[in-house]
C-alpha cells in the first residue's frame, strides 16, 4: 500500500466533477425556489474560498452571497491596533502577535511600520511558542496581542494556564477574542443606536466551521428557531460549500427552517468541551465590543477574568492606552456590505482611495475581507 | 508611497515595483532601465549584464546555501536573456564572529556552481561590520553573459506564444520558511536551488525561437506573469490544474495560508515560446532531471488587457494578482 499523501485528504474536496455536478444539483433545484435567496457566509474563511474558487460563478441568478463580519483582524477597530502599536514602542516589550494582524493599519501605523522604526514586533504560528520567546528574553515584558473568534481563543487559553501553572512572570495579555453568534444576531435583529439592521436581507447563513469545532453547532441553535433563518455548518473546500448551498436550498423547497451540519467530519452538536471549560475559567464577556464597520456589540468580546488581572496588559499599561474611538472614512460602507445592503463596487472609494495595501475601511484590509476578496480575485469575471 | 520602508518592499511584488519606480527609476531612468528585464541588454546586444544581493535565513537550508544561491542567482538572470554567463564579480559583507569554516563552506558551494555555468570571478570585495550590522553574511554578485540568442524580452509576447513552465512550484519559499519558523514537518521538502544555463542552452541549441524567459525568484510564478501581463500589454489564461506543485510545497502551503504561486522558486522558470515550438521545448526540457515535469500552463489571449486569469477545470474564473504585502502565515 502507498504512503497516504496529503493531497490524498483533500482531493475529494475539490474534485471538479462533484462541484460542476453540485452546481448542477443546486441550478435545477433552485428553480423551485419561491423567492431569491441571499446566504451570508459569516465567516472569513468561507468568502476566501468561495472568491478564490469562484463559486459564485456557478451559482443561478436568484442565489445571492453577503460576505459577512468573520474576519477577526478586519473588524478589529483601529483604537485596538494603536494599542497593539503603542504597546510595541515600550522599551522593554516585546510584541507578539498572529501573523494575520502584522500588515493591518491603525491610526498610527501598522505592526510593520512600528517595526520598521525599531520595535521588538513578532509573529507566532501557535500562541505557545510565547513561551520560548518569553525564557529567551527574561529581561524583556512579553505581551501577547491575543485575536481571533472562538477558534483561536482555546489556544491563548492555553498559553495562560501554562503561564500560571510554571509561575511564569513576563508575559502578558492584550484580549481581543471575539464570538459569532452575538454578531449574527446584530445583523439580522438589532434596531439600536450601535447597528441598525432594519432591511438587512439575509435569509440563510453558512455557519462558520472551525469556530464550530470549538463551540459545537448548538451556538446557532437560535437562528432558526428564533429568528426563521436557517443554518448550515459547512467545511472550507468548495465541495463542502456547494454542498452546504445545495442543503440549504432544499431547506426553502421543503419549507424546512432548521439547523444541519455539512461538516460532519470535525463539528459535533457540542463541540470541544475541554477547550469551552478552558475559555470560560480565564475568560468572561466584556459588556460591549466595537467591531470596525459596526459599531459596538453588547457581550461580543471576551476579556480577562478579574482575578487575572495581573496579566492584562490593558489594566497594567491603561494610563498609556487611549480610550478614544477613531471612526473610519466618511464614504466607506463597510458596515452596509457586511448587512448585505450593498457589494463592494457600489462604494465610491472601492479599489481607487480603498486599496488591500491602503485599506481605508474594514472589509480591505485583510484577505478575507469582502472588498479585498472582490479586488483581489475580480468579480467581474463572468 | 509610506514613509519607511517595510519587509512589504523587499517582497517581488506591488509595494516592491512602487519602491522601484517611484525611488530608484526616477533617478536613473534611462532606455535600457526602463526596459525592466532580468538582465539589461548592452554593448550593441551583445552582453547581458545583471547584479543581484543575497541575503537570506538561515544561510544553509535543505538544497543549498547562500552562496549557490548567490551564483544561481545572477547567473540565471544572465541565462533568462539568452546570454551564455561568462564573468562575476562578488563582494561579501560579513558580520565580526562569523565562522571561517561556514565561509569556506559557502565559497565552495559557489566555486562548484560557476563551474556548472563554465563562468569565473573576476573581481571582489570584503568588509567586515560590527555585530549586528549584518545579519551573519551578505552576498552580492554582478555577471556579465554574451547573448545567444538576441530579442529575447518580455515586452515581445504576443498572442503567437504559449506559456510553458519548466517544473513544480514554490520548493525554495517553503523550504525557507519552514527552516526558518523552525516548523519540522518530518519531509523531504528541498529548496528548487539550481543554475538554468544548461536548460537554456539545450533550447537554444535544438533552433527553438525564444520570446521571453524568467526565473520565478521573489514573488513567484504570480509575479512573473503579472509582470509580462504589464510588460507586453497582454493577458495571460493559465489553466490552474496544469500547475505542476509538490505534495510537500502543497502541505506546507495549505497549513500556513500561503499560495504555491506566490512562493519564490531559485531554479525554476517561465518560458514563452512561439506556439509551433512549444512542444520541441518541451522535449527539451523533459529531458533534466529539474525540469522533467516542465508543461504548458497557458495562452495569452487579449480578454482582460495587464491581468493574469486563472481559470478552473469546473469552468470558474479568477484574477491572479500580484502578490501583495509581507508573506505571512494566514491562520484565523
Amino acid at each position: 500500500m502507498s504512503e497516504l499523501q496529503l493531497k490524498d485528504l483533500y482531493e475529494g474536496f475539490r474534485n471538479p466533477e462533484v462541484i460542476e455536478g453540485l452546481a448542477k444539483l443546486i441550478n435545477e433545484e433552485a428553480k423551485q425556489l419561491s423567492h431569491p435567496i441571499n446566504i451570508m457566509e459569516v465567516c472569513g474563511g468561507h468568502t476566501h474560498s468561495i472568491m478564490k474558487y469562484g463559486l459564485p460563478q456557478l451559482m443561478p441568478k436568484n442565489i445571492k452571497f453577503i460576505h459577512g463580519p468573520g474576519c477577526p483582524v478586519c473588524i478589529m477597530p483601529k483604537e485596538r491596533i494603536d494599542h497593539a502599536y503603542i504597546l510595541s514602542q515600550q522599551e522593554d516589550v516585546i510584541l507578539v502577535t498572529l501573523g494575520d494582524m502584522i500588515k493591518v493599519p491603525g491610526s498610527k501605523g501598522s505592526l510593520q511600520d512600528a517595526r520598521a522604526r525599531g520595535a521588538d514586533v513578532r509573529f507566532v504560528y501557535s500562541p505557545l511558542d510565547v513561551l520560548k520567546i518569553a525564557i529567551e528574553n527574561p529581561e524583556k515584558k512579553v505581551i501577547f496581542f491575543a485575536i481571533g473568534f472562538e477558534t483561536t481563543a482555546p489556544m491563548t487559553v492555553a498559553l495562560i494556564d501554562t503561564v500560571i501553572k510554571r509561575g511564569i512572570k513576563n508575559i502578558f495579555f492584550h484580549i481581543n477574542h471575539v464570538t459569532v453568534p452575538e454578531v449574527m444576531v446584530e445583523l439580522i435583529d438589532s434596531r439600536d443606536e450601535h447597528v441598525d439592521s432594519y432591511n438587512n436581507r439575509i435569509d440563510a447563513f453558512l455557519g462558520p466551521s472551525h469556530v464550530s469545532v470549538i463551540t459545537g453547532a448548538k451556538i446557532y441553535e437560535k437562528f432558526p428557531k428564533e429568528y426563521n433563518r436557517p443554518v448550515v455548518v459547512s467545511g472550507f473546500e468548495p465541495v463542502d460549500v456547494m454542498e452546504a448551498i445545495l442543503m440549504l436550498v432544499r431547506q426553502f423547497n421543503e419549507q424546512r427552517c432548521e439547523l444541519e451540519i455539512q461538516y460532519k467530519r470535525l463539528v459535533s452538536y457540542e463541540g470541544n468541551l475541554k477547550a469551552q471549560q478552558l475559555i470560560e475559567k480565564y475568560f468572561e464577556k466584556a459588556d460591549l465590543f466595537k467591531w470596525r464597520g459596526l459599531g459596538n456589540i453588547p457581550e461580543s468580546g471576551y476579556k480577562l477574568k478579574n482575578e487575572y488581572s495581573e496579566l492584562d496588559a490593558q489594566i497594567i499599561y491603561d494610563d498609556i492606552l487611549p480610550k478614544e474611538e477613531i471612526e473610519d472614512h466618511k464614504l466607506c460602507i463597510c458596515g452596509d456590505i457586511l448587512r448585505g445592503m450593498a457589494n463592494p463596487p457600489e462604494c465610491t472609494i472601492f479599489g481607487t482611495a480603498c486599496k488591500p495595501s491602503s485599506p481605508l475601511g474594514s472589509c480591505m484590509v485583510s484577505s478575507e475581507g469582502a472588498c479585498a476578496a472582490y479586488y483581489k480575485y475580480g468579480n467581474l469575471l463572468k | 508611497m509610506t514613509k519607511y520602508v517595510t519587509l512589504a518592499h523587499g517582497n517581488g511584488g506591488e509595494e516592491n515595483n512602487e519602491l522601484i519606480s517611484k525611488v530608484f527609476y526616477k533617478a536613473f531612468e534611462n532606455e535600457i532601465l526602463s526596459k525592466s528585464e532580468d538582465a539589461a541588454v548592452i554593448h550593441n546586444g551583445e552582453l547581458a549584464f545583471s547584479t543581484d544581493s543575497f541575503t537570506v535565513s538561515p544561510i544553509f537550508f535543505p538544497g543549498g546555501d547562500i552562496g549557490k544561491l548567490a551564483i544561481c542567482g545572477t547567473c540565471n538572470d544572465l541565462a533568462m536573456m539568452g546570454a551564455k554567463p561568462k564573468y562575476l564579480t562578488c563582494s561579501v559583507i560579513i558580520e565580526e564572529g562569523f565562522a571561517v569554516r561556514d565561509l569556506e563552506s559557502i565559497v565552495r558551494s559557489m566555486k562548484k556552481e560557476l563551474e556548472i555555468n563554465g563562468a569565473i570571478v573576476v573581481s571582489g570585495d570584503t568588509k567586515v561590520v560590527p555585530k549586528g550590522a549584518v545579519d551573519k553574511i551578505f552576498i552580492n554578485t554582478t555577471g556579465i553573459g554574451e547573448i545567444q540568442q538576441r530579442g529575447i524580452s518580455s515586452n515581445n509576447i504576443s498572442q503567437d506564444d504559449l506559456i510553458l513552465l519548466s517544473r513544480d512550484i514554490g520548493r525554495h519559499g517553503a523550504t525557507i520558511f519552514v527552516a526558518r519558523e523552525g516548523m519540522d514537518f518530518g519531509s523531504s521538502l528541498q529548496s528548487d536551488c539550481a543554475s538554468l544555463y544548461i536548460q537554456v542552452k539545450a533550447l537554444m541549441d535544438a533552433g527553438i525561437k525564444i520570446t521571453a524567459l524568467r526565473d520565478a525568484t521573489r514573488g513567484g510564478v504570480a509575479a512573473v506573469l503579472n509582470e509580462w501581463a504589464k510588460q507586453s500589454n497582454i493577458c495571460i489564461e493559465v489553466d490552474e490544474e496544469t500547475i505542476p506543485v509538490s505534495s510537500e510545497v502543497y502541505g506546507s502551503c495549505e497549513m500556513l495560508g500561503f499560495e504555491p504561486l506566490n512562493l519564490a522558486n531559485e531554479g525554476t522558470f517561465v518560458l514563452a515560446i512561439p506556439k509551433e515550438y512549444a512542444l520541441r521545448a518541451l522535449e527539451v526540457l523533459h529531458q533534466f532531471d529539474n525540469s522533467s515535469n516542465a508543461v504548458a500552463i497557458g495562452k495569452v489571449s487579449d480578454a482582460y488587457v495587464g491581468k493574469v486569469i486563472l481559470n478552473s477545470s469546473y469552468g470558474t474564473k479568477r484574477f491572479l494578482d500580484l502578490p501583495t504585502g509581507e508573506l505571512l502565515p494566514r491562520i484565523c
